[in-house]
């Protein structure tokens, strides 16, 4: 199938090297070479082997592979890793600090915030990045602003109740 | 996704000397829809331009007409929560908030919003003819399930929709894009950027090979004492409109000085009839205006086996979004109906 009008890989015009880039990962630099086609999902689970993140639809459509770039929620499936050299990255494995939990992963335990646990480490990212932006205030609007992360076990009632204890301490605080 | 080369643009300038000079090659800014295209081999290239660093400024700028400049390479989140689009463009603000998810808006830029493309499945489905995808192919969608596809605009070609909901509030607020090229700049208006499916679906719009958005300037006039964006879809959030409408009016008391509707989810670009908008000119701001408003929009509507549904959805849809236009603060998150 042919998309493009006309369409002709040309080898002239093309460079199929690896490229260097450095990802601060976690608050780690991560040097990595790779392919320009490697999306940031991929460079972080097969090339620095943080597999926190998850792949579900690869496409977009679930939040499975959110994480933290630059303070805001992105899709890593979305954009490629060559696209993020340099960026400031937090995956799942970045947010417990020296061995305790983050107060939105024991609020997810608390509430049984999910089944299998896939979509969790990209509902939590998503989460955070969520109080960052500060935009949800009522219930609502918590629910509409994590509408891109599926849950498809059907824990999204206890994965909101989580969410609004951990916003309901933040703001005691 | 095939393989293909990757370069960062330092300059608008630069993007466009990479596009001139290489062979085909694309530009990239937030990715979400042409990385997704590449997955699917809809898309390819031999070059990606990476156009995310070419303007340092990313900011909305007051223009001396007294109107904003918003930059394509803003992201959708960054536009929609701009204190000066939520104060004098909040139409803007609401339709875009309604579109994607969080996590697109971060990454998703305004220029690349313009640029999406369908969401037809049949086009998504490299197994069944398309002519937007391979032209001269056939069209599957209009003997197929077309539930979600166009009700206005259609040819024998084509009935797929333009999927952005952001578009659909810069078409009512009369939005200028404008784009650099080889050629030098131009200005093209909002009606003139996307185009109908004709005989030639492949081609979504007006925009050339090499040009690229720079800008979306925004006039004046901002509607923001009544505004309502009103998005109807099988799913409550995150999913495509069936049927979306964005009305901004004008009041003095509750006669309408002036009134703008567009409607997205029923055609290959945002639908907007001057007939309508003129009809309401100097008319009490009521359910039965704005019903025979609805009429004149959805004139010439035609239904497939699975969407005769959406003319009168539509119409519904107009009436009571112009309803929720008289009292804004009404609005719930999502662009749900309120009234």
């Amino acid at each position: 199938m042919i998309t493009d009008y006309p369409y002709k890989q040309t080898e002239s015009s093309t460079d199929f090297t690896p490229r260097p880039i450095t990802l601060h990962i976690n608050n780690a630099p991560v040097q990595l070479e790779v392919l320009p086609w490697v999306s940031l999902l991929d460079g972080l689970r097969d090339y620095a082997g943080l597999t926190g993140t998850k792949k579900g639809c690869d496409h977009g459509q679930c939040g499975a592979c959110t994480v933290i770039c630059d303070g805001d929620r992105i899709l890593s499936c979305l954009t490629l890793a060559v696209m993020k050299d340099g960026s400031d990255i937090t995956t799942i494995e970045g947010i417990a600090h020296e061995g305790v939990l983050h107060p939105l992963q024991k609020a997810f335990i608390e509430h049984d915030a999910f089944q299998c646990g896939y979509c969790t480490p990209g509902q939590i990212c998503s989460a955070i990045g969520m109080f960052q932006e500060g935009k949800a205030k009522t219930r609502d609007e918590v629910k509409e602003l994590m509408s891109g992360n599926l849950c498809r076990c059907g824990a999204n009632t206890n994965i909101i109740d989580a969410i609004m204890e951990v916003k309901a301490q933040m703001s005691h605080e | 996704m095939n393989n293909f080369s990757y370069i960062k643009a330092a300059s608008v300038q630069a993007a466009i000397d990479q596009s001139t000079a290489g062979f085909n090659v694309k530009y990239i800014a937030g990715g979400t829809n042409l990385i997704d295209l590449m997955k699917y081999n809809l898309t390819r290239a031999d070059t990606l331009v990476d156009v995310n660093r070419v303007q340092e400024n990313k900011d909305i700028i007051e223009m001396e007409n007294g109107g904003l400049r918003l930059s394509a390479f803003a992201t959708n989140a960054q536009t929609a929560y701009n204190p000066l689009i939520e104060r004098r463009y909040p139409l803007l603000s609401r339709a875009i908030l309604a579109g994607a998810s969080a996590q697109i808006r971060n990454m998703a830029t305004n220029g690349g919003n313009l640029l999406q493309r369908t969401r037809c499945y049949y086009f998504y489905d490299a197994n069944v003819p398309c002519n937007k995808r391979e032209p001269g192919s056939g069209c599957a969608a209009i003997a197929g399930y077309n539930r979600i596809m166009a009700i206005l605009g259609t040819s024998e070609s084509c009935i797929a929709v333009f999927p952005s909901d952001m578009c659909i509030a810069l078409a009512a607020l009369e939005a200028i894009v404008n784009v650099e090229g080889p050629e030098g700049s131009r200005s093209i208006p909002f009606a003139d950027f996307h185009r109908l499916p004709g005989d030639t679906p492949h081609l979504d719009n007006n925009i050339g090979q090499d040009e690229i958005i720079t800008s979306i300037d925004l006039p004046a006039k901002g509607f923001s004492k009544n505004y309502s964006y009103l998005k109807l879809r099988d799913r409550n959030s995150y999913a495509f409109a069936l049927v979306s409408v964005a009305s901004g009016l004008d009041l003095d008391g509750d006669v309408i000085r002036e009134a703008r509707i567009a409607l997205g989810g029923v055609a290959h670009k945002p639908w907007r009839v001057e007939e309508a908008e003129d009809f309401l000119r100097g008319k009490p701001a009521n359910q039965s205006n704005f019903r025979q408003a609805a009429e004149m929009i959805l004139k010439g509507a035609t239904g497939y086996r699975h969407n005769e549904f959406k003319i009168e959805l539509a119409k519904r849809a107009i009436v009571r979004n112009c309803m929720m236009a008289l009292n804004p603060a009404t609005q719930l998150p999502g662009a749900q109906p309120s009234v």
